[in-house]
């Protein structure tokens, strides 16, 4: 068998091509080709990048591959400043501390408590839409304000708030988007909003959300957490917890707008929902590319390549989803799909806390969206809207919809 | 807590585990993935915090472990 090691390998200029939603076909060559690639980011070193599933969950799930390893490297990165990740900078134990503290709050089991509060704020804001009047915005009128409610709630955080720390949360995905200045200041004022907010809940410890819980864990403290990871944890959801399922929920009616026979399926059958979302999820590329590198802690071989210890390997969650050995007609949108393991939520450890909330958030808005506004659809050809850039994390600037 | 003879039974619903990984990530002692979706190694266990860790970091609640001889629950709480 010969060995063949990155030095020898061509390089290719990374991110590839992320234009709308398309994925750029280039997975596909190397998932068929070269599985694991050569690939150079704009900022930091050269990295692999592993296109297959199997591979990507190799990578993902196996004790092998570190994070806390990245800390002090020129880590593969789409922007110019090193990233403030917490909890996805670290492994097993010491990630476990923490992401046990905040696990709990988002169990499948927890997030069910909050559908019916979910889906009473997507009627309200169907209602306020409807007596505006046709065109509306689905991401300003919905998208953004959906998740942000639910994720203040399940935290503790005032949504009235929300236009102060909805400009701060863009630090977390954007590349180019805000300049690398302003970027360190949102996150201060982030950090220091939620800081001074835990502060003024000391008085009240006992209110039953993800703050009051954490700070009973900081206060009966046997060194489990520190003032700065509480308050950088808190910050991080309340980030995260917006921008992904704001983004992704005007990506999901963009693309059941291109496959209209689905969301007229939806329509007539909302028992196809919950299968819909995770399909949805599978198909849709919603990250620019593979941005978070894990690290080699001994030389792993997958097939003739050897990645040596210490190399940074990055893992396309969109590629992998779309991997013929695994998905039949893997670019085909199918929302019955019988078998689906497919990992836009990511997989091992650091697998999405979010995600069984993302899923709840993504359903109910199908569904209310679906009964509401049937005839839905948007109010400017495809080529007219506008997409962000800059960012992580793919998503529309606009969506005028009428109904 | 656990008594150092304490033993834990360990159990994963297969109808429930949704194939996160994050047991196998969190305690590859106890839990591996077997096509694609977790297994306990063996039960019952010597009582070891790292599998309460795991039950607790499980998304969808799919990990219980008792007390081999009670049968009372350890993990998750409610
Ligand atoms: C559609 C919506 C979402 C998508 C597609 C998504 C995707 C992901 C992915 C792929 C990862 C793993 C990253 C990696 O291992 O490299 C991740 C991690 C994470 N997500 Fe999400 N996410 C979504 C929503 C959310 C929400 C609503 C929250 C907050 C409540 C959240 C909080 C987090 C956190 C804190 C992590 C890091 C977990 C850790 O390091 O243990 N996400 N997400
Ligand atoms: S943590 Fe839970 S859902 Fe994830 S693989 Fe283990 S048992 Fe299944």
């Amino acid at each position: 068998m010969t060995i063949v090691l990155g030095a020898l390998m061509t390089v290719h200029a990374y991110p590839f091509r992320a234009d709308r939603l398309d994925l750029d076909p280039k997975y596909a060559e190397l998932r068929a080709g070269e599985p694991l690639s050569r690939v150079q980011l704009p900022f930091g070193e050269e990295a692999w990048l592993a296109t297959r599933y199997q591979d990507v969950r190799l990578v993902l799930g196996d004790p092998r591959f570190s994070r806390a390893a990245s800390v002090g490297r020129d880590e593969p990165r789409h922007m110019p400043q090193s990233r403030v990740s917490g909890m996805l900078s670290m492994d097993p134990p010491e990630h476990t501390r923490l992401r046990r503290l905040i696990a709990k709050a988002f169990t499948a089991r927890r997030v069910e408590a909050l559908r019916p509060f979910t889906l009473g704020l997507a009627d309200s804001y169907v209602d306020a839409m409807i007596a505006k009047g046709a065109p509306g915005d689905l991401v300003q009128d919905f998208a953004e304000p959906l998740p942000a409610a639910v994720i203040c709630e399940l935290l503790g955080v005032p949504f009235e708030d929300r236009d102060r720390f909805q400009v701060w949360s863009e630090a977390i995905i954007s590349t180019t988007s805000l300049p690398p200045e302003t970027i360190v200041e949102y996150y201060q004022n982030l950090f220091g909003y939620i800081a001074t907010l835990v502060a003024k809940r000391r008085a009240e410890p006992e209110v039953d959300d993800l703050i009051g819980a954490l700070m009973r864990v900081r206060d009966d403290d046997d060194g489990r957490l520190s003032e700065q990871e509480m308050v950088q944890m808190i910050g991080g959801l309340l980030a995260a917890g917006q921008e992904t399922t704001t983004s992704q929920l005007p990506n999901f009616f963009y693309t059941l707008m291109t496959f209209r026979e689905e969301w007229e399926r939806l329509v007539a059958d909302p028992a196809l929902i919950p299968g819909a979302v995770e399909e949805l999820m599978r198909f849709i590329p919603l990250g620019v590319g593979a941005a978070i590198p894990r690290y080699a802690l001994e030389d792993v071989a997958f097939g003739d390549v050897v990645v040596r210890a210490g190399e940074p390997v990055l893992v396309s969650l969109a590629s992998a989803n779309r991997d013929p050995d695994v998905f039949e007609e893997p670019d085909a949108l199918n929302i019955q799909r019988r078998s689906n393991p497919h990992i836009g939520f990511g997989h091992g450890a650091h697998h999405c806390v979010g995600a069984q909330l993302a899923r709840m958030e993504l359903q109910v808005a199908l569904t209310v969206l679906t009964q509401r506004l049937p005839r839905l659809a948007p109010a400017v050809p495809p080529q007219e809207l506008t997409w962000k850039s800059g960012r992580l994390v793919r998503a529309l600037s606009a969506l005028p919809v009428t109904w | 807590m656990a008594g150092p003879d304490e033993r834990w039974a360990v159990a994963i619903d297969p109808a429930v585990c949704i194939g996160s990984g994050i047991c196998a990530a969190t305690a590859d002692r106890y839990f591996h993935l077997v096509g694609g979706y977790g297994e306990v190694r063996e039960s019952p266990v010597a009582a070891d915090p790292l599998v309460i860790d795991a039950a607790e970091s499980c998304p969808v609640e799919a990990i219980l472990v008792r007390h081999a001889d009670s049968g009372e629950i350890v993990a998750p709480t409610p």
